[in-house]
């Protein structure tokens, strides 16, 4: 029934967008819960249970790879789609493809996760996906960037609109950040295990590069891409500024590259790339607060919505979240600073204030948006997305407060000298003075882990709203008729 | 007069493509690319060896239980980690690391100079349950290690593939004679492939790292490994101010 039904959902692709979002509540769930048991891990070992499978040093890169590439990459993936086509008003090139990007991803969730409990690791953080795994998300790359610059090229719209600039700066720096990390020489055509062809500083400085920029633009060039469209979507205003945009958009695409090496200060690498890495993290700071700004200032004239929306308030609590880690993070980039926060949970804190506070909060805000247009309906509970609400805020302030606490500790007790001049502290007396604070934070995470529950069977019920009205409709014309 | 605007790039998608390339492959290649370059990346020390096939072994294990996401080997020039953990770490000390295993979290102790801190004993009740020697630990129990034979029929194909990263690995008598001059008879007969079966389960045996000589298990791989960390370089040769050029 084409004349009865939304006009966009026969318009676009939605097919692909709808599978994708449905995906990143699943990944979601799935990926705190991991999170939340490995941090429960720490804080009450018993829960290794002695089994290879469960162990936290397995289980770890289950939860990052689970978080960042299944519950985010489906997020941008979907989001992506969704915006390319309503912003160049015409649907997707190669939907084939679309779809491989789609049952391609979510195997390599699958396998990645599989993989390393069975114990196949590469051993670099963030990319510790063997070989074949690494070969298939190359060759669904290629195809996400040929569906996304194909869209872009027979768009009907002169201009390119500026989230897109965002996924495109994303989609093109993982290409290059993923190919350069990962090349590796396998043990055999027929084992999964192959070792790293760079060494040492090398590999290190490769890594840090692909690991703080998974940062920089999986995590967030293309969360202010998603950022750009839902939040003027939804406050139903223009985006403040648009130069403001412009300088950003290029100042963060340039300067992010240049910072990764901050994790490595004070290592055996030349000083020169370190100071050269804390000069550009520092500067990064204002194109960093120029998305955050353009992004609240977007909402000036419609305020009120903060107290009546709480889909607005995410967006908004977002983009704070986002302002304060990114001023945060150039802080921990001086050599000072880092000297004490490296190797302590203050890093963890600080990468899951940006990765619930700011990557899952505009993450959540914006599917919350999208969803219930992909099925076209209403949201089933606002009532929950608030209690969702409350609950992500509480559990991201738990888990950071508790972060700094520990993280500062940890760092002051490693230094600390008595009278002396010996160390006052043996190591494993910082481990169990972190006891509280791990409890503390897997207490924080439980929080989060519960909201987003809430979201999946909030959108479950949206959804099946969606299908029930799609199935009556046809029934009700007929009837009429 | 060509007047730029930013309109152009917004409506050319392979103009906005192009330029966005250049922008996010500057800072890479500016950082990273001159320290394959030059030579004062590596301090020039001896000692250093590429790691035995047990030890390599051992390596993997390392790699696939993650042992990497609690603790560095990575010793930064503190006085506090001097103290703690013994001479900071040189780049040259993991040259031979493929990957490299600095981490970036410390939930328990540094890695870097573990090895000869602890009796092979130690390391095997510490393995088997961390709370029976250092109570508070939270660091998982690991009996399978000593439960499990440990696979070395691939060997051979694992030093081949690291000898294409770099690692001198030797597959022929003259590779083998550039070893001996490099690092002397003894080590160069551990890092010949042919040989490779043979001197892992020589050196388990030798070493009797599990406690049990009559089988290689992957508790004997993890141990000789953990046993050869930071061990490689003679610190009494080198000057401080010599060792600082590099940093």
């Amino acid at each position: 029934m084409a004349a009865t039904s939304n006009p966009a959902t026969e318009q676009y692709n939605f097919d692909i967008v709808r599978k994708f979002s449905i995906m990143t509540l699943v990944w979601g769930v799935v990926g705190m819960l991991v999170g939340v048991y490995i941090a429960s891990e720490l804080a009450w070992p018993f829960l290794n249970f002695d089994s290879p499978f469960f162990s936290f040093g397995r289980f770890r890169p289950v939860h990052t790879s689970g978080v960042i590439f299944g519950f985010g990459g489906s997020a941008l993936f979907a989001t992506s789609y969704y915006v390319v086509q309503r912003t160049c008003q015409t649907r997707l090139f190669a939907p084939g493809l679309a779809t491989f990007t789609f049952w391609g991803w979510q195997a390599v969730i699958v396998l990645a996760a599989l993989s390393y409990v069975m114990g196949y690791s590469q051993g670099k953080e963030y990319a510790e996906m063997e070989w074949p795994i690494d070969l298939l998300i190359e060759v669904i790359w290629v195809s996400y960037m040929a569906v996304f610059i194909g869209t872009l090229m027979k768009r009907k719209q002169p201009h390119i609109y500026v989230a897109n600039w965002f996924y495109l700066s994303f989609i093109l720096a993982t290409a290059l950040l993923h190919t350069f990390n990962n090349v590796a020489v396998p043990v055999g055509l027929f084992t999964m295990k192959s070792y790293s062809l760079f060494s040492g500083p090398q590999d290190a400085m490769l890594q840090w590069w692909y690991g703080h920029n998974a940062v920089g633009f999986f995590l967030t060039a293309a969360f202010l891409g998603m950022m750009y469209y839902f939040v003027p979507k939804h406050a139903g205003r223009p985006v403040y500024s648009y130069r403001l945009s412009i300088v950003h958009f290029w100042a963060l695409s340039f300067m992010y590259m240049w910072v990764g090496t901050h994790h490595l200060h004070w290592t055996a690498i030349p000083d020169w790339t370190s100071t050269l890495a804390a000069t550009f993290s520092i500067m990064l700071l204002l194109p960093s607060w120029g998305g955050m700004i353009n992004g609240i200032m977007t909402l000036s004239g419609a305020w009120d919505k903060l107290r009546t929306d709480p889909v607005m308030r995410f967006m908004i609590v977002a983009l704070s979240f986002y302002g304060m880690s990114t001023f945060e993070g150039p802080l921990m980039s001086l050599k000072d600073v880092n000297a004490l926060s490296h190797y302590t949970d203050w890093t963890v804190g600080h990468v899951h204030s940006g990765a619930l506070g700011w990557v899952a909060m505009i993450s959540f805000g914006s599917m919350y948006h999208m969803i219930p247009r992909l099925w076209n309906t209403q949201l089933y509970s606002v009532r929950l997305v608030n209690i969702h609400f409350w609950l992500a805020t509480i559990g991201v302030l738990l888990y950071i407060t508790a972060m700094w606490i520990s993280g500062i500790m940890q760092g002051l007790m490693w230094r600390a000298f008595d009278d002396f001049g010996n160390l006052q502290y043996s190591f494993v007396e910082s481990v169990a003075a972190m006891h509280p604070f791990y409890a503390m934070r897997a207490i924080g995470g439980m929080f989060f882990l519960t909201g987003m529950i809430l979201m999946a069977y909030n959108c479950f019920m949206t959804i099946r709203q969606g299908q029930r009205a799609e199935q009556a409709a046809p029934a009700a014309a007929v009837a009429s008729a | 007069m060509f007047k730029f605007k930013h309109e152009s790039l917004e409506t050319n998608a392979g103009l906005l493509l192009v330029l966005t390339m250049l922008a996010i492959s500057i800072g890479g290649l500016v950082e990273i690319a001159p320290l394959f370059m030059i030579d004062t990346t590596m301090e020039k020390v001896d000692g250093v060896r590429p790691y035995t096939p047990l030890e390599q072994r051992g390596r993997d294990i390392f790699i696939r239980e993650g042992c990497y996401t609690c603790h560095s080997q990575m010793i930064r020039p503190f006085r506090d980690e001097q103290l703690r953990y013994g001479h900071y770490s040189l780049a040259s000390e993991s040259k031979y690391d493929h990957p490299f295993q600095w981490g970036s979290k410390r939930t328990g102790p540094d890695l870097a100079r573990v090895g000869g801190k602890y009796s092979n004993e130690w390391h095997v009740q510490h393995l088997l349950k961390p709370t029976s020697v250092v109570p508070e630990s939270v660091m998982p129990n690991y009996p399978w290690l000593l439960s499990t034979p440990l696979d070395y029929s691939d060997i051979g194909d694992r030093m081949r593939a690291l000898r294409i990263t770099g690692v001198p690995y030797s597959t022929n008598e003259e590779e083998y004679k550039r070893n001996v001059d490099k690092f002397g008879e003894k080590i160069a007969k551990t890092l010949h492939i042919p040989d490779a079966q043979k001197n892992l389960i020589e050196q388990a045996q030798e070493g009797n790292y599990d406690g049990d000589r009559s089988n290689v298990s992957e508790m004997d791989a993890l141990i000789a490994y953990l046993q050869v960390l930071g061990t490689m370089v003679d610190f009494r040769q080198y000057k401080p101010e010599e060792l600082v050029k590099y940093r």
